[in-house]
């Protein structure tokens, strides 16, 4: 099961209650032009670990942060796959 | 009279009907450390001692017995004095002694040396482990008056344990007043201390914020009608107070700021949560002052020292103590914000977990709540809340409406990154023996 469901609906929500307004989400969306900042994607991670149970940033150990959200996207199912 | 539900030890046997079973030379001028199953014992220890030992160190309820061989040194003592309560728990290597009560004659069995006896106390260790904290009799007196104009008979209670600083503090009220304290048992359920109050001719009760949000719980106010309301040992925030004054109408509602090191600070008592921003300017009894955003006091209340190897004084070299708990102006008006080493740092911002629990606190489904770290990849910590809600039996669409209610006015109160960001409904929040909310920093 990919976790594209999850996350796409979790952007959402963040992004409303943070009132950001969202580009359209693309998988070549890059995460920067997203309209969310650092706290958005902290919140949206941890919403993401009670959700699928995986922290994929957990053990990034070179603290690598995808870059679009098709990568953000995989970097999840390369988790879920392992968990 | 002092009763815990199974003796009751009226004021002239205090002292002449209770005693130490040791030989004067074993008490008279040493190091005694109380180490008693019921608080009442240790009243009774505490009431046959001072004045005649030299050092009295209390042991609070929840003190790990392991540690006591380390208490023992720190503090140098030279005799435990115990209710048989713990006596398999008790080391060898220092006598213990029994206290003891019954019909034995009159008098005194040590008459007072008139020693000034330092009177030791456990801090709750919020922070860290705890440390022993040296007062005298004057020190932790001082904030206590006694109005000789009152006839009605005053009945204290409190939910704190009286072998930590804020029960003590009752305890003294109740003692140097001639009034008469009701006191708990050990493990006492809340509900049974509560009934056990209800006859009693109650008059002035005493308890941290989170002993009111659960007594009110318990539906103390349908049995209970204190004329005084007190609450200290954790910050009193504004729903508590309100929820207090519609709880018990003709009562007076104080919040006392205090600590085991610094002493009785003030009292506040106009019903509103912080204190006036006037109270910086007095010089006595307590010297106020905020330094870097902390609460400093000074005052001959504050604890003398420290025991043990612990080479932090407990004052700074001008004479302050240093709590910890961090301020805020809003208006005329000073407000407490949490513990410096409480604060929640969401990628370089602070979050007090108290200003969040203040506001959550305000939502009218919930009882109590607590906010604490959330460890996040991202920003290094998040605002995770665990709420305790007033009605237990919502489903699950209404603890939904709930949880949004909460959400909404958070975002209406704070901002963006102390919003918690994940909300979750328990059945009760930890109470520590100190009767604070358990908090475990990061």
């Amino acid at each position: 099961m990919s976790a594209r469901a999850a996350i796409l609906r979790h952007v959402e929500l963040v992004a409303s209650e943070q009132t950001r307004r969202l580009p359209p989400l693309t998988d070549d969306l890059e995460l920067r032009d997203s309209g969310l900042d650092s706290l958005c994607f902290a919140i949206l991670v941890a919403r993401l670990e009670d959700d699928l149970a995986v922290d994929p940033f957990l053990d990034a150990d070179d603290g690598g942060f995808p870059e679009t959200l098709g990568e953000f996207i995989a970097f999840y199912d390369r988790a879920l796959a392992v968990a | 009279m002092l009763d815990d539900g199974d003796r009751v030890i009226q004021f002239d046997a205090l002292v002449d009907r209770t005693w130490i079973e040791a030989p004067k030379a074993a008490i008279v001028g040493r190091n005694v450390l109380i180490v008693t199953h019921r608080p009442l014992s240790a009243a009774l220890a505490l009431c046959n001692l001072d004045g005649v030992a030299a050092r009295l160190v209390i042991c609070p309820p929840d003190l790990d017995m392991a540690r006591l061989p380390e208490v023992i040194a720190a503090a140098d003592i030279d005799a435990i004095v115990h209710d048989g309560g713990q006596a398999g728990a008790l080391p060898a290597a220092v006598p213990a002694h029994a206290i003891a009560a019954g019909t034995k004659g009159a008098g005194p069995a040590y008459e007072a040396a008139g020693l000034e006896t330092q009177w030791a106390l456990f801090t709750s260790g919020t922070t860290g482990a705890p440390k022993i904290a040296v007062h005298d009799l004057a020190g932790l007196t001082d904030a206590i008056k006694i109005d000789f104009s009152l006839t009605d008979p005053i009945v204290w209670a409190t939910f704190y344990d009286t072998r930590r600083f804020g029960g003590l503090q009752m305890l003294l009220r109740a003692l140097t007043g001639g009034h008469s304290m009701m006191m708990t048992l050990p493990s006492e359920p809340m509900d049974d201390f509560i009934a056990r109050l209800a006859p009693s001719g109650l008059t002035h009760l005493a308890g941290t914020p989170s002993h009111w949000r659960s007594a009110l719980r318990r539906k103390a106010q349908d049995i209970l009608t204190p004329r005084y309301v007190r609450l200290s040992g954790e910050i009193a925030d504004q729903s508590v107070l309100d929820s207090l004054a519609r709880a018990f109408p003709g009562a007076a509602i104080g919040h006392a700021y205090a600590s085991t090191e610094a002493g009785v600070g003030f009292e506040v008592n106009d019903g509103l949560a912080g204190f006036p921003v006037d109270y910086l300017e007095r010089r006595a009894p307590v010297e106020l002052q905020v330094r870097d955003g902390s609460l400093r006091l000074r005052s001959g209340r504050a604890a003398h020292l420290y025991l043990g190897d612990d080479s932090r004084g407990v004052v700074d070299a001008d004479g302050f103590v240093d709590s910890g708990d961090l301020i805020e102006q809003r208006g005329d008006r000073l407000y407490f914000a949490g513990r410096a080493n409480g604060v929640i740092n969401v990628g370089g911002l602070k979050v007090h977990p108290e200003e969040v629990e203040a506001v959550i606190n305000q939502c009218p489904a919930v009882q109590i709540s607590l906010v604490k770290s959330r460890r996040s990849p991202i920003t290094g910590a998040l605002v995770a809340a665990e709420v305790v809600l007033a009605d237990p039996d919502l489903d699950t669409e209404q603890a939904q409406a709930v949880r949004q209610a909460i959400l909404e006015a958070c975002r209406g109160a704070l901002a963006a990154y102390k919003v918690p960001t994940s909300i979750r409904f328990v059945d009760d929040l930890p109470i520590t023996a100190s009767g604070k909310l358990e908090r475990r920093h990061a």
